[in-house]
């Protein structure tokens, strides 16, 4: 391949660069300032250097301890909301019909949870779960069930988690089902051909199909998990206690609710770089995967051992009549 | 192993309401014996996948029966029925190896592992997979994934018939000759019964003892190749199988003579019992047609050109509306561009509505 140098190419870049740096690079460099100091109110700032990080990654001050509490709760969540969602959505793709007006219904009412902004849908839940008034609460405890997120953790997670299942499970179907749409009926013409069982179908067909789709479904489903903010606010406003209050939550207690500027900034630029970490780690993991399979593409005669002795037939089964 | 017999089959995407005209495939009756390497043939959208689709039961037929050995077996599903297809496009199982490939419908009808092993060791020997047999199946050409889906198909040696849909479009032209071979050759070695579908002439002479030729959802013709090459049952046979088709000329017939413009062209039989007011024509192949020095007496044609095939030349002529192929035999030249066609009478058919019409002798 051989690519034409021209240095100038970069001019074109420009403009884009500026409007980054103005929207994006200095913001983050007050960031960046403010993690450094300490400030009283005033706009008097007093220098900290790496104090408010040290402090951050420490469990033992106020700070670290809340800081890696709520990571641990923000991972503990990313990690039931992925163990649900993605088999979840797997399921509810492959139960999908596959052609017919009801593929249209079916992928309508599966986007209509997407389309509902984050604080409806934290408000829906708000009043849903509500022991007196929400029709879920108010049933769960009639028959018997006491059921109550205020005051109990373990209501206050399952609530969380379910509305956070049913607001995005859909995301994953959608994938999965997009995935699905694009195996040839050939593949499944054979497998019937096979005497393959809907498992071996699935194991065999459908799930390495899929595979390319799954991972941008579990990266989507990771990182908006992780960064998740307004539904938990919303319902439970990371109560009781603090047991659902997530690192977003965290922050925006320090950071509007005590003024904390300094601490806030070293809390969100460490919580930033965790999200790019992760994205990269992603990143690298599906990019691989893809330049697997155009080497399998590309180098197909050089991934052949012997062609020659592939191409050949036995001597014993050469063909004696010749050509008709 | 099986016998198979279609009794009276048809098929209708619109369902079985539809008019008859619009089947995909007409009523059909036939058998395939067991053992045949059977071609069907027959251009695009003619209806020889449907039947194929209709026999390996990925389609339930609207209308008729599919016996295997006398025993219908027409509601049974396709996993039921004991049947193997190898498609257009290879299909592979791309999370297994090569060999685990071959195995999968064995495995899938819980074969014990000895067997299997044994089963996919001589298939691979046969297909020339052995050197692949424990590695990925991806990253390998076409023609090597095609050879696995041909191998998934042959690895059962218990089926009624093996069902071929164009495997070797995907294939370069060289391998599909030698894969082509390799297939005849393994139809002696397995003793299947194999049913190849195909577009191409070439492909279908090569491979069937018996031909199959379809036109329009319609079986129009079976026979060995020979036979679809010296007498066609219908004009269509004529003019597909044959490079270049067999010439159809519209033509007064009476006894043991065929009057074209007014020109007498002799024929080997009587035919004295032609339907009354059928479209009656003449077919004759290109081979058994000589352009010679025009002469009287002779049909008289213009030379549009010249085709040399190498070991044969065809002139491409023209008589009054129709085109006709002939034989050029060596050294003939025209000065002005018109010949004499010189017929063979043994090789003159005569057609009624499109089909032969047996004269008397």
């Amino acid at each position: 391949m051989d690519k034409t140098v021209n240095q100038k190419a970069w001019f074109l870049v420009l403009p884009v660069f500026l409007v980054v740096a103005f929207s994006a690079v200095l913001p983050l460099m007050t960031v960046v300032n403010y993690s450094m100091q300490d400030t009283f109110g005033n706009n008097q700032f007093f220098w900290n250097g790496v104090g408010w990080f040290k402090e951050l990654l420490d469990p033992s001050t106020d700070l670290g301890g809340r800081f890696l509490a709520s990571l641990g709760r923000n991972l503990f969540f990313s990690l039931v909301i992925l163990a649900i969602e993605v088999p979840l959505g797997i399921v509810v793709a492959l139960s999908m019909p596959r052609e017919g007006w009801t593929v249209a219904a079916c992928l309508i009412i599966l986007a209509l949870p997407l389309l509902i902004p984050w604080n409806v849908v934290g408000t829906i839940w708000q009043i849903f779960g509500r022991p007196d008034i929400g029709l879920l609460g108010y049933v769960l405890n009639a028959i018997g069930i006491d059921y109550n997120y205020v005051s109990n953790e373990v209501d206050a997670w399952v609530t969380v988690i379910v509305m956070d299942v049913w607001h995005w499970t859909s995301l994953v179907a959608l994938l999965c089902y997009a995935g699905l749409k694009s195996i040839p009926d050939a593949y499944y013409q054979a497998a019937q051909i096979d005497g393959a069982s809907r498992w071996a179908v699935f194991k065999a067909i459908q799930l390495p199909k899929m595979n390319r789709v799954l991972l941008i479904a579990v990266l989507l489903r990771f990182m908006d998990s992780f960064m998740i903010y307004t539904e938990p606010f919303v319902v439970t406003g990371g109560g009781p206690g603090n047991s659902t209050t997530f690192v977003s939550i965290e922050l925006v207690k320090i950071a509007l609710g005590q003024f904390d500027l300094g601490k806030a900034a070293a809390l969100s630029l460490v919580y930033n770089l965790i999200i790019l970490i992760v994205c990269w780690i992603f990143y690298t993991v599906m990019t691989n995967a893809g330049v697997e399979r155009k080497v399998q593409t590309e180098s197909e005669p050089a991934a052949e051992p012997k062609p020659s002795a592939a191409l050949k037939p036995v001597p014993a089964l050469k063909p004696k009549e010749g050509v008709a | 192993m099986a016998r198979i017999d279609l009794v009276d089959l048809a098929h209708s995407y619109g369902g079985n309401d539809a008019p008859q005209e619009s089947f995909a495939l007409k009523p059909v009756t036939m058998t395939w014996r067991q053992g045949g390497a059977y071609a069907l043939l027959g251009p695009s959208g003619c209806g020889k996948t449907t039947l194929l689709n209709v026999i390996s039961g990925i389609i339930t037929p609207s209308r008729g029966k599919i016996l295997f050995d006398g025993k219908d077996i027409t509601p049974l599903s396709t996993q039921k029925r004991n049947i193997a297809q190898v498609f257009q496009f290879p299909v592979i199982y791309d999370t297994m190896t090569v060999g685990q490939n071959l195995a999968f419908p064995l495995k899938n009808r819980g074969v014990p592992k000895a067997d299997i092993d044994r089963r996919v060791a001589e298939i691979g020997r046969l297909l020339d997979l052995e050197p692949y047999l424990n590695r990925k199946a991806t990253r390998l050409t076409a023609d090597a994934k095609q050879k696995i889906s041909l191998g998934r198909g042959l690895v059962r040696s218990d089926v009624a018939a093996v069902l071929f849909d164009e495997p070797l479009t995907v294939i370069d032209p060289e391998l599909k000759w030698q894969l082509r071979s390799k297939l005849k050759a393994l139809h002696r070695e397995l003793d299947l019964t194999m049913i190849y579908v195909t577009h191409d002439q070439t492909e279908a002479l090569t491979f069937a003892d018996t031909v199959v030729v379809m036109h329009d959802g319609r079986v129009v013709q079976s026979g060995t190749p020979a036979e679809l090459f010296d007498k066609p049952a219908h004009t269509f046979v004529g003019y597909f199988i044959g490079s270049p088709g067999m010439n159809i000329l519209p033509a007064e017939v009476r006894g043991r003579e065929a009057l074209i413009d007014g020109h007498v062209i002799a024929l080997n039989r009587s035919y004295d019992n032609l339907p009354a007011g059928a479209k009656i024509e003449i077919g004759v192949r290109p081979e058994f047609v000589e352009v010679v020095a025009p002469a009287p007496g002779l049909l008289t044609a213009r030379i549009e050109r010249i085709d040399d095939l190498g070991r044969i030349r065809f002139a491409r002529t023209r008589l009054g509306d129709a085109k006709l192929a002939a034989r050029a035999p060596a050294g003939f030249t025209s000065s002005d561009g018109s010949a004499g066609l010189k017929f063979d009478p043994s090789h003159v058919h005569v057609y009624a509505d499109s089909l032969l019409v047996e004269g008397a002798a």
